[in-house]
């Protein structure tokens, strides 16, 4: 029985890493601008296509870091444009210039690779295969929770203990008082994307090493499933997104194991009408916003 | 009255179209299908422009729409190899081929009519089903969950238990498309489209109109002040959710009637995003808006930038020289326009300011200056292509339509948040009168009420 379990609960685990990856850039835009940046998917998917070309030309050892910083630089960058000029406006025309940014940004891939799907290049070490308990699996199964956890610690280490952080904290409670207070409110969500940005690009490479290719729309449905997560978690906050992220990854293991394949999608809509019915606020969510 | 005539002229003008030689194929599609996407959009605008509802679910509905009526209308003789994969599969009847066997080309259109409002039904009732958890939800989190729906609906399509009515992931084809239509030898593919979708978007018209309409409204403005004055919230949310979802349905089957195909996997979660930009261009709250955003927005994607996805080589250096003026000069133009901008906000590019101290200091104003080396590295560019024996164009090659496309779209979102029309409405009427020379109205009227 547990040899059956196994495998599904490892794969669970590490879906759910990256899940949580993604699901923490959601959570932290929007505790901060009530936003949710559809565009975060495809920054993403941006991250993924941006390490093939990268590891085409040149070492690993280069091309991870530099895939890492050109992701942030694109997420701000999206901030930048898409997001700052709406600052006043009402929250629905935030909403759809991201749904414009993350159309924008799939087109534009779609340009830049001709539509085809690309090969991930395999990753040494991360992509070698491990057996645990007899059974076999590529060793970023393993990682992913790990590398997930030990990121997920040094985040909140940072938004408790630094300064960055106290000011990210006051700004997602309250944008006025914050600003009166001296927080410049543009860096602190600047650097919002940052971080955001920074994690979706280590969740890419964890991701795509697990899928070997990458296309222009495939990361809209984990990023949908990320920000599921966020909300499941309680929006806002980053161990509860890390929670939600890993429990998504795990349910949606299972009924793929079940031979449901057609609904473990669906599986992860339902579970957010049921949560926002019943606990609008989240697992570990504050009871701040107006939700239901 | 002035605008009921102009709609049969309307419809003659498309019957003359579909039917002079000559007239480009493109023109056509554009028509039919730009016919469709206005439905879609009046149909997700009345939800989201007039009720306030922020709903992305328009797809699934759609595809609910297009698969009831592909299933119910595909000949029996057909059956059998469409549904190749799934032995016995279909319904083992069609709507549309008994009917026409029983009264001939009247039974067609009456099949036709009765498979869209089946289509449409199906929808409102999945959409009342939907509705009835996911209403209590607001703004984005109805966003995500009617996305989510829609995306479970693509899913519950494709399942392989119910291949045999829904043939899981395979194409369906071979169903009464608009080219079956004739009225003896004058075709009406392009009449038909126009017809079904102006008379549902009149139907949306008069009911935004009526007193449901106001209600609409009211619940769109504030809702707490619609409820004190004795509105029924969940009651009005669900009939404009329902009602809304019904027109996505006829919509997806009038889709299925143009592209004579069906396939679960192009109602994608983008093209509910497409049809949402074509609300926000044409003008959340305005019904012409949603009309008039449709044909541009599918004659700009499929039309008008096509010229964009062609490698293309300019034939001489002439030609080359011209096209090398224009763009420098575009550049240029808008160069001079942003810095200006800048000026007059009282941020040029660098500036002597005095620092609290009470020395000088420059103060940079550094999107400007991004600006600046933009346009110079352009330019630069332009000079370097006219000199270079190169005649091809840069850029332009497969996709390249869809990204020029997409910046359009986000310059429109980003600084014409109104959209062509605002919330205001394209009066035909007004428009007569002024094109007859009542010019004390034209200021207003013609122009779109841009105000």
């Amino acid at each position: 029985m547990a040899a059956k379990i196994l495998p599904y609960l490892l794969g669970g685990i590490s879906v759910g890493g990256q899940y949580a990856l993604i699901a923490i850039g959601y959570t932290m835009v929007y505790g901060i601008l009530r936003l949710i940046n559809f565009a975060h998917g495809d920054i993403f998917t941006v991250a993924g296509f941006l390490m093939v070309y990268a590891a085409a030309t040149m070492p690993l050892y280069v091309s991870v870091p530099l895939v890492i910083v050109l992701t942030i630089l694109l997420g701000v960058l999206v901030e930048k444009v898409a997001y700052r000029p709406l600052r006043t406006a009402p929250r629905m025309s935030v909403m759809i210039s991201a749904i414009g940014m993350s159309y924008l940004l799939q087109n534009l891939m779609w340009y830049v690779t001709g539509g085809l799907a690309k090969q991930y290049p395999t990753l040494p070490w991360v992509s070698d295969k491990v057996t645990v308990a007899g059974y076999s699996t590529s060793r970023v199964t393993l990682i992913t929770p790990i590398l997930t956890v030990v990121l997920v610690v040094a985040l909140v280490a940072l938004i408790k203990k630094t300064k960055v952080g106290m000011a990210m904290r006051a700004a997602s409670r309250d944008f006025e008082t914050a600003q009166l207070m001296g927080i410049k409110l543009n860096s602190v969500i600047s650097f919002t994307f940052v971080v955001g940005s920074g994690l979706a690009a280590v969740g890419s490479m964890l991701y795509f090493s697990n899928y070997a290719t990458v296309t222009p729309t495939v990361g809209a449905m984990p990023g949908l499933k990320a920000f599921v997560a966020a909300v499941f978690g309680g929006i806002g906050s980053i161990p509860g997104a890390v929670i939600g992220g890993f429990i998504i990854g795990i349910c949606e293991s299972f009924i793929k194991g079940t031979g449901l394949t057609t609904f473990s999608d669906a599986f992860t809509f339902a579970l957010l009408i049921v949560i926002l019915a019943v606990k609008p606020t989240g697992l570990f969510g504050e009871n701040l916003t107006e939700k239901v | 009255m002035v605008t009921v005539v102009l709609l049969a002229a309307l419809l003659a003008l498309m019957l003359l179209l579909d039917n002079l030689p000559g007239v480009p194929s493109m023109l056509l599609t554009v028509l039919r299908k730009g016919a469709i996407y206005a439905l879609v959009a009046v149909s997700m605008n009345l939800l989201n422009g007039f009720t306030g509802l922020f709903s992305l679910g328009q797809a699934g509905f759609m595809l609910l729409g297009a698969y009831t009526y592909a299933v119910l209308t595909i000949p029996v003789g057909s059956q059998a190899s469409i549904y190749q994969q799934y032995k016995g599969g279909g319904v083992g009847f069609s709507i549309t081929e008994s009917l026409t066997g029983a009264m001939g080309g009247f039974g067609t259109l009456l099949g036709v009519v009765i498979c869209l409002i089946l289509a449409g039904i199906v929808a409102g009732l999945f959409a009342y089903l939907i509705g009835l958890p996911v209403l209590r939800l607001k703004s984005d989190y109805l966003a995500i969950a009617t996305l989510g729906f829609a995306e479970i609906l693509r899913a519950l399509i494709q399942y392989t238990k119910l291949g045999p009515i829904t043939n899981g992931s395979n194409l369906l084809y071979g169903f009464t498309s608009f080219s079956d239509f004739h009225l003896g030898a004058l075709k009406l593919s392009t009449v038909m489209p126009f017809l079904f979708s102006g008379l549902c978007i009149a139907v949306v018209v008069l009911l935004i109109n009526s007193t449901y309409g106001r209600a609409f409204k009211a619940i769109r403005d504030d809702e707490v002040a619609a409820e004190a004055m004795g509105i029924n919230l969940a009651r009005h949310k669900r009939m404009s959710f329902v009602i809304s979802s019904f027109f996505a349905g006829i919509s997806g089957a009038l889709l299925a009637m143009y592209q004579a195909s069906v396939q679960a996997v192009t109602f994608k979660a983008a093209m509910t995003y497409e049809i949402l930009l074509i609300v926000v261009i044409g003008g959340i709250g305005s019904i012409t808006g949603s009309v008039v955003a449709s044909f541009l927005f599918v004659g700009c994607s499929e039309w008008w930038l096509r010229f964009l996805d062609n490698e293309t080589t300019l034939k001489n250096f002439n030609a080359k020289l011209i096209f090398a003026i224009v763009f420098g000069l575009i550049v240029l133009g808008l160069a001079v326009v942003i810095l200006r901008r800048d000026c007059k906000k009282g941020l040029p590019p660098l500036r002597r300011i005095t620092a609290p101290g009470g020395g000088k200091r420059v103060r940079v104003n550094w999107s400007a200056i991004a600006s600046i080396v933009l346009a110079v590295a352009l330019l630069g560019w332009d000079v370097w292509f006219v000199i270079s024996p190169n005649l091809k164009l840069p850029l332009l090659r497969s996709g390249f339509r869809m990204v020029v496309f997409s910046v359009v779209i986000m310059i429109m979102v980003l600084f014409f948040r109104r959209g062509l029309f605002g919330d205001s409405e394209l009066d035909p009427a007004a428009l007569w009168d002024s094109l007859r020379g009542r010019r004390t109205q034209s200021g207003r009227s013609a122009g779109g009420d841009r105000r």
